[in-house]
């Protein structure tokens, strides 16, 4: 009886959100200068490699430098998570394809700026701490990352049904999601014994002013790319879609005499 | 449910056990199958009891940290774990009866049958092969309810874990058996890893082991908590597609 109730709210709730859906949201659509957006990223690679002084509190105070594109990646690919997840949500709620292309899209930037905070991760444990891999606990908790999102696109490449597809890889990620804080939160908590220092970036005396600026230049250069690569992906995605569906309406068309319109 | 409330007060205890006969039926359902054919005795059971005195026979001789120990009772129950409990679900789409089942009964209580049957499944596979570990390699300063507690709280989030992504892996085109483990490790891992911190404290029994392990108790119990809730909130998206 219940299940019936919703679904027929979400079947009305589907014909709104398609109409709605025609006016563009101007937020999405907002440009900025792409050649500002190459000028920061090349000023914090030259910055990060010759104007920053050596972090002499380090084993390894040249190669610590890596700290300024390492920490932004994280940085970076924890929006992409956020991202995901939030369309993630979104789809369920809309059940609009855009949503899930979204949410997929956001996904794929996330794995790779999770293997790029990886990569640069292991290269400063190699200065730092001697090893490559010493399964700190944040070490940990990225393994887990990557899992989930290597996971999430082979669940997704087995199911067939793009419906399906989407609702299934949207409840997955989600799921998946909600698991993570008990490793990245109160796991630690438990065991203490974590390498990665505390308050670097959240407290005043973490960082000395020259990595400061360098750090949250990264940051905001390489948001502003994955925000740019996003939208980029997405667009195409859209045209994709309606090709898609053009395509099919023809088909049918062509076949029956009339034309099928899909009413979920 | 809001309209049938509207509509009547007293249809909301019809509702509710209505539920409760519905989630019931499904749950003994799942046993009469389970009697008849023993499918998931036959491989989880016996997998995890094979594992157990594989590892034992390996390990023969050997002096065996009693972290190693822990580290192996989770590891044998877990993939014994994954070897079965997506049955399930995916039976009901290999039978094709999953679409009279998603007309009969609300998604919840499917979902509150099936993963009573896992519970149970599980309850039974840790009854059999853990007492089992422990007569092959012995542990000397067993603390008893310490280790009954982990595996209660451990169990309760295993299954409740595992039923939903079963859920999830049934709508798979192929290749459904070789895709649960791998949709499955990354949200166990966080449980494997304080399941097994645990478990150090009720094997070594020293007393700094066995305080955390008591508060790990609480965290599996979260776990457990957390991941039902999700699973029952998500179950009805995943169901109805």
């Amino acid at each position: 009886m219940s299940g019936m109730n919703k679904s027929v709210q979400s079947k009305n709730r589907v014909v709104d959100s398609s109409t709605a859906a025609i006016p563009p949201i101007n937020f999405t659509q907002l440009r900025f200068p792409k050649v500002l957006l190459l000028l920061l990223l090349c000023a914090t690679t030259v910055a990060g490699f010759l104007w920053l002084p050596p972090a002499v509190a380090f084993r390894n105070p040249g190669l610590a430098r890596i700290v300024v594109f390492h920490v932004p990646c994280s940085i970076v690919a924890s929006i992409a998570s956020g991202v995901t997840l939030w369309y993630a949500i979104s789809y369920l709620i809309t059940r609009s394809s855009m949503d899930d292309v979204k949410s997929r899209v956001s996904a794929e930037l996330s794995l790779l700026f999770w293997v790029l905070t990886t990569v640069t991760g292991a290269v400063f444990a190699k200065a730092q701490w001697g090893t490559y891999w010493n399964w700190d606990i944040k070490q940990g908790a990225i393994v887990l990352l990557l899992m989930i999102y290597a996971a999430y696109f082979a669940l997704r490449s087995a199911i067939i049904d793009e419906r399906k597809q989407a609702a299934i890889g949207a409840a997955y990620s989600i799921f998946a999601t909600i698991c993570v804080p008990f490793l990245t939160y109160v796991l630690p908590n438990s065991t203490e014994d974590t390498l990665h220092p505390k308050g670097t970036i959240t407290t005043k005396e973490g960082l000395s002013p020259e990595y400061r600026i360098v750090l949250w230049a990264g940051v905001l250069g390489l948001t502003l790319v994955y925000v740019w690569v996003w939208r980029q992906h997405v667009a195409l995605d859209e045209i994709r879609l309606k090709l898609a569906a053009r395509r099919s309406a023809r088909r049918a068309a062509r076949t029956s005499g009339f034309v099928v319109t899909e009413t979920e | 449910m809001k309209s049938d409330a509207g509509a009547a007060g007293a249809s909301t205890s019809a509702t509710a056990s209505r539920w409760l006969d519905c989630a019931s039926a499904v749950f003994t359902k799942e046993l009469r199958v389970e009697l008849r054919t023993r499918y998931a005795l036959s491989a989880v059971a016996l997998f995890a009891v094979i594992t157990v005195i594989m590892v034992s026979a390996v390990l023969v001789g050997a002096s065996v940290r009693a972290d190693v120990k822990a580290a192996l009772v989770w590891i044998i129950l877990l993939f014994a774990a994954l070897s079965g409990l997506s049955r399930v679900f995916v039976r009901e789409e290999e039978a094709g009866t999953a679409a009279i089942l998603r007309l009969t009964a609300p998604p919840s209580s499917v979902f509150a049958g099936k993963l009573l049957f896992n519970l149970a499944l599980i309850g039974v596979v840790e009854l059999v092969s853990v007492p089992l570990f422990l007569l092959l390699m012995p542990v000397e300063k067993l603390q008893l309810w310490l280790l009954l507690s982990i595996l209660t709280a451990g169990g309760a989030g295993l299954a409740s874990a595992a039923t939903f992504t079963a859920a999830l892996i049934a709508h798979a085109a192929s290749g459904k058996s070789a895709l649960y483990p791998i949709i499955s490790f990354p949200v166990l891992m966080p449980l494997a890893l304080i399941a097994v911190q645990a478990t150090v404290g009720a094997f070594d029994a020293i007393p700094i082991h066995i305080l955390r392990a008591w508060n790990d108790v609480g965290v599996l119990g979260a776990y457990a908590i957390v991941m039902t809730t999700a699973s029952f909130l998500l179950f009805e998206y995943v169901w109805h597609e």
